[in-house]
């Protein structure tokens, strides 16, 4: 049961299309920044299968230029 | 409503981006998830200063169904803005651990038993004034912390100073900071720092001298890298006798021989007068020379005394005197390069460059402690670099109120809250306030910490209070101490959160109020007073050790000096204190002010806080109409003293062959006890460990993880090695952290101090190694 928070940086003019985007998938939260291209976004997923599946929407997204990861943990460690 | 334990997981993770967001971009705004944090009901957040070190970072502290739960730095305070470190982060776990003290213990027949507090109060009173009546004032004692209260200590001092009529008041903090003190008094007269942590917002250069802030100071030391990453011109270079995380991080290293940074400094200043770089227009108005006596002894021996005789001296004289010390000469002595001490000689000394030099236990424990702080001090005066922003000789402190309630409110022997036993005014002004009998306030000071605890080794005290410190694992020559307590005839009182080695010793235990179980008040490294208002309930019969002490002083008859209400003292405690420091020199902000801001630094005139002392654009107290006023010293000057290199108390022989160095990990706090009930503190460093050269490893024939016994002449100790860890110490030297009590390292440590601020030296004995 893993629970992350990271920065996600959107490409260049994406903020907007990264927040969309972000949000649109499953055990997303995002928190936006006000007056910076950052968006907070917090993963809650219930097991490692779903985690990896997640990952690997998060990799594909064309909004996101990266993300730098801030917080982790997961039940089993 | 609840918050399960997977909601606080989440909570957690989203502060963690927060901050880190704060921390990558300067001035960045959440202001949805402010306004719904706030909002949503499932945790209402108040302000604290953190619970651990001296920085004084202003936190957060959310609380859920009256449990702390979480914790966020606190955007408003100017100290942090917004950032915590792991300590800070996990602040809140250190109130929930399993066999946290709810209940009064007191020793009979042998064995400690649960009674109801008021009766275990009654018998520290009735044990206190026996011992007092049969062996006389001097036979009872006080011993407090850092970590105390300001009304803490305040209240402490009162009763035992001028109600029981002896100066047996001393704290932890002389472990950790006298040096300090003792520094400022004898170069500028007055203690605390002239300068503020703004100081790192427009400094070019910062020198850590023996001081490993990226994992002492944490908070401070990323502020640092920030303002390296934004601007183009600022070095940060790391002076100390280890390679540790600060090295690392640092644009250059530079490592000296223990005890030699006297010797490295002088020759700083011999090269900046060579090259002419003095400031001769702050010179020639806002210094004068001084020098001392010499060949002071380190303290070892029962009542060791020394009394310092200062005597002026010319600039010509001072300039003969560092010709001891040219950067050649102080090479062979220091092992620093001459070339590395030219280098740092040139950044003080060039005008264009702002120059902050931080310190903090690598200075102060130190055998002449007091010496190097009037050194580094020596620099910034030749130079003029100093009460100006970024221009700042800087001494951090370890603990969250050594400075507001050991320094400010003088819980150390010599000292009152404004001024010292030995002064007839300031014992008036205290008789004053604290409306007792003059008389009662002993002219002379009785034992300093390590004195303290050898007389009562020997008997000449016989009851003692221990107070939010835990001295049987931090006293030097550890053994000697604890055997003392021992004694049959000693009565030891200790108020704790947790069990420790400390209350393994006691015959009564009080269960103590912790951080925000109770409202009080912190006073960190730059003189920033910290409000705290009580958040939580303590646990079973938990009391604040300000109120502890207040029960004490009633049973002893002295109601009309502890006369206030239980909803309201803290606040008349500090009104009442606050009338010692009235005036522009040390003006304390009113209780109203302190309640409303994260924090408020004195002197607070006429509605604002001081950032530089002694500047007449910041300082209200300046009055002479020059650019600088040094007003603490009678000439109105700051002192450079001339003060020799002298070899340590004890150094590596051919028995004795390695330096033993002592310190902290990022991890923990002081000796453990509380950061080591955290669970994700304690993992990630579970025991202490010997930190070894690579080298001095191999010819030892010792792997990482394989044991080692350190001896010394004092004791030994048998405990891990770390090889190539997070520090590594030169060859010949070995580095042990001391949170951990199952390896008491402080058995093999030696109880020498500097003579001038009796502040023992754990930085440097002489140890053999053997493979175990």
């Amino acid at each position: 049961m893993p629970i992350f928070s990271y920065l996600a940086m959107p490409r260049e003019g994406a903020r907007e299309a990264l927040c969309t985007d972000l949000s649109s998938l499953e055990y997303c939260q995002i928190i936006p920044a006000e007056n910076k291209d950052v968006v907070v976004l917090i993963t809650d997923t219930p097991d490692e299968d779903r985690e990896r599946s997640l990952q690997e929407k998060l990799k594909k997204l064309a909004s996101l230029q990266s993300l730098s990861l801030a917080f982790g943990y997961d039940e089993q460690n | 409503m609840r918050l399960d334990r997977r909601q606080f997981i989440k909570q957690s993770a989203i502060s963690s981006a927060l901050a880190t967001a704060g921390a990558l971009f300067p001035g960045i705004s959440f202001g949805d998830w402010s306004r719904l944090a706030q909002n949503n009901s499932v945790i209402s957040w108040q302000k604290s200063p953190c619970r651990f070190c001296g920085t004084g970072c202003g936190v957060l502290v959310g609380v859920s169904d009256g449990r702390a739960v979480a914790v966020k730095g606190d955007p408003n305070c100017s100290v942090n803005k917004g950032l915590c470190c792991m300590k800070g982060y996990h602040s809140v776990q250190a109130l929930y651990g399993k066999d946290r003290l709810t209940k009064a213990l007191i020793r009979r027949d042998g064995a400690m038993v649960e009674v109801p507090i008021q009766e275990a109060l009654d018998l520290v009173a009735q044990k206190l004034q026996e011992t007092r009546d049969a062996y006389g004032k001097d036979s009872v004692a006080m011993y407090g912390s850092g970590q105390w209260t300001i009304p803490d200590g305040y209240v402490a001092s009162k009763l035992f100073k001028g109600c029981l009529g002896t100066n047996n008041v001393e704290a932890n903090a002389r472990l950790c900071m006298s040096s300090a003190v003792t520094g400022f008094m004898t170069s500028f007269g007055l203690d605390e720092p002239m300068g503020c942590y703004e100081d790192i917002d427009h400094a070019n250069v910062f020198i850590t001298w023996g001081n490993n802030m990226a994992e002492m100071h944490p908070v401070l030391f990323s502020r640092m890298l920030a303002q390296r990453k934004r601007r183009t011109n600022v070095k940060i270079i790391d002076f100390a006798t280890r390679y540790s995380r600060t090295s690392q991080a640092a644009d250059k290293s530079i490592i000296f021989r223990p005890q030699t940074d006297l010797a490295v400094a002088n020759a700083i200043c011999y090269e900046i007068i060579k090259n002419d770089w003095v400031n001769w227009n702050f010179v020639n108005e806002h210094v004068s020379f001084h020098k001392g006596k010499t060949n002071i002894g380190y303290g070892t021996e029962d009542h060791f005394a020394f009394t310092d005789k200062a005597e002026s001296i010319d600039f010509e004289d001072f300039k003969t005197f560092l010709e001891d010390y040219t950067p050649e000469k102080v090479e062979k002595i220091s092992g620093v390069p001459a070339r590395d001490i030219k280098y740092m000689a040139a950044l003080y000394g060039d005008p264009s460059v702002k120059v902050t030099s931080f310190w903090c236990m690598g200075m102060n424990q130190h055998t002449r402690g007091t010496w190097i702080n009037n050194l580094v001090y020596n620099i910034h005066l030749l130079v003029g670099k100093i009460s100006m922003p970024g221009n700042s000789p800087f001494s951090l402190t370890g603990q969250p109120s050594a400075c507001g309630t050991v320094r400010e409110v003088g819980t150390l022997t010599h000292k009152l809250p404004h001024g010292v036993v030995m002064n007839e005014h300031d014992r008036e002004m205290a008789a004053q306030i604290w409306e007792v009998p003059v008389e009662n306030i002993d002219p002379k000071p009785s034992y300093h910490t390590v004195e303290m605890f050898r007389a009562l080794d020997r008997g000449d005290i016989k009851f003692i209070w221990i107070q939010v410190t835990n001295p049987m694992v931090t006293m030097p020559n550890l053994k000697r101490y604890r055997d003392g307590a021992l004694k049959e005839d000693r009565f030891v009182v200790v108020s704790d959160v947790y069990p420790t080695p400390t209350t393994d010793i006691a015959d009564v235990i009080l269960p103590a109020a912790m951080w925000v179980e109770q409202e009080g008040m912190y006073g960190n490294s730059e003189r920033r007073t910290q409000h705290f208002t009580q958040i939580v309930d303590p646990p079973g019969e938990a009391m604040s050790d300000t109120w502890q002490i207040i029960e004490v002083a009633r049973r002893l008859g002295f109601e009309k000096q502890f006369s206030w209400d239980q909803s309201d003292y803290i606040e008349k405690i500090w009104e009442e204190y606050r009338r010692f420091h009235a005036g522009p020199k040390h003006e304390m902000a009113p209780y109203s002010v302190l309640a409303e801001r994260s924090g408020v630094q004195w002197p607070f005139v006429d509605g604002k806080e001081t950032r530089w002392r002694y500047n007449p654009r910041y300082d209200p107290a300046c009055s002479n109409g020059k650019d600088f006023d040094f007003y603490g010293k009678k000439d109105n000057r700051a002192w450079i003293w001339a003060r020799p290199y002298e070899p340590a108390a004890e150094f590596p022989d051919s028995e004795y062959n390695f330096w033993l160095n002592t310190g902290r990990v990022i991890e923990h706090w002081h000796t453990g006890s509380m950061t080591r009930r955290v669970p994700v503190l304690h993992n990630a460093v579970p025991s202490s460990y010997v930190e070894i050269h690579p080298e001095d490893a191999a010819e030892l024939g010792v792997v990482n993880g394989e044991k080692v016994k350190i001896i010394s002449r004092r004791g030994e100790i048998t405990m891990p090695a770390q090889i190539n860890g997070r520090g590594v110490p030169v060859r010949g030297m070995v580095f042990v952290p001391f949170f951990d009590e199952s390896y008491l390292i402080n058995e093999v440590t030696l109880d020498a101090f500097c003579p001038i601020s009796k502040q023992p030296d754990y930085k440097k004995c002489a140890v053999r190694l053997e493979k175990a």
